[in-house]
């Protein structure tokens, strides 16, 4: 009997609330996910290097794309962008990354925004693998 | 403010940032993900020079 009711739990999903909110607060503000899951060093850094990532783009006058349904790549850069979480926000709120391109480093920029979204879309599933047990 | 990046410059935060994020999200333990960021890092930064070399011989 006893051991029918632990095979029955197991094969229950265990939902928690943090498999839910750690990649949700990680996506918000990169790092977060892992902080809330007391993984301190790889939280800061994830932070780190999103956050060194995304100004130093937007510092090399990088674009950041506004929702789109046009050209595929302005999609596809949407997508990335938004990765970015509350900086994403702040950014379109600011008008930051809508001046003309006028240099060439300000594409490497773009590429650095959306790549640090990216990242910071990596490290928000990491902290969800850790919520579930599937990850240390 | 304006930030003006030479390539490599630019192409060393962009190793920097991504290997640590590789590193810590695609291993397990904090040895391996020590390992694998650096081993990250090299790639990036010896394709950027390979890739460097490749276009210098090409222009000439």
């Amino acid at each position: 009997m006893a051991n029918e009711k632990t095979i029955a739990n197991a094969a229950v999903p265990q939902t928690s609330m943090m498999q839910v909110v750690a990649p949700l607060a990680g996506w918000l503000i990169p790092g977060a996910g892992h902080l809330i899951q007391k993984r301190w060093i790889r939280g800061i850094l994830i932070f780190l290097s999103v956050t060194i990532m995304f100004f130093s783009g937007l510092g090399m006058q990088g674009k950041v794309y506004g929702f789109n349904l046009g050209d595929l790549l302005d999609m596809l850069g949407f997508v990335g962008d938004f990765g970015n979480g509350l900086f994403y926000f702040i950014a379109r709120s600011m008008d930051w990354g809508q001046g003309a391109i006028f240099r060439a480093t300000a594409d490497y920029g773009t590429k650095f925004v959306v790549c640090a979204g990216l990242l910071n879309f990596i490290a928000a599933i990491d902290a969800h693998h850790i919520a579930i047990g599937k990850k240390q | 403010m304006t930030l003006n990046f030479s390539h490599f410059t630019a192409a060393l935060i962009f190793s920097i940032c991504a290997s640590t994020v590789f590193g810590i999200t695609q291993r397990d333990n904090t040895r391996q993900m020590i390992r694998y960021g650096l081993y990250c890092f090299a790639w990036f930064i010896g394709g950027v020079l390979l890739a460097g070399w490749f276009m210098w011989f090409l222009k000439r």
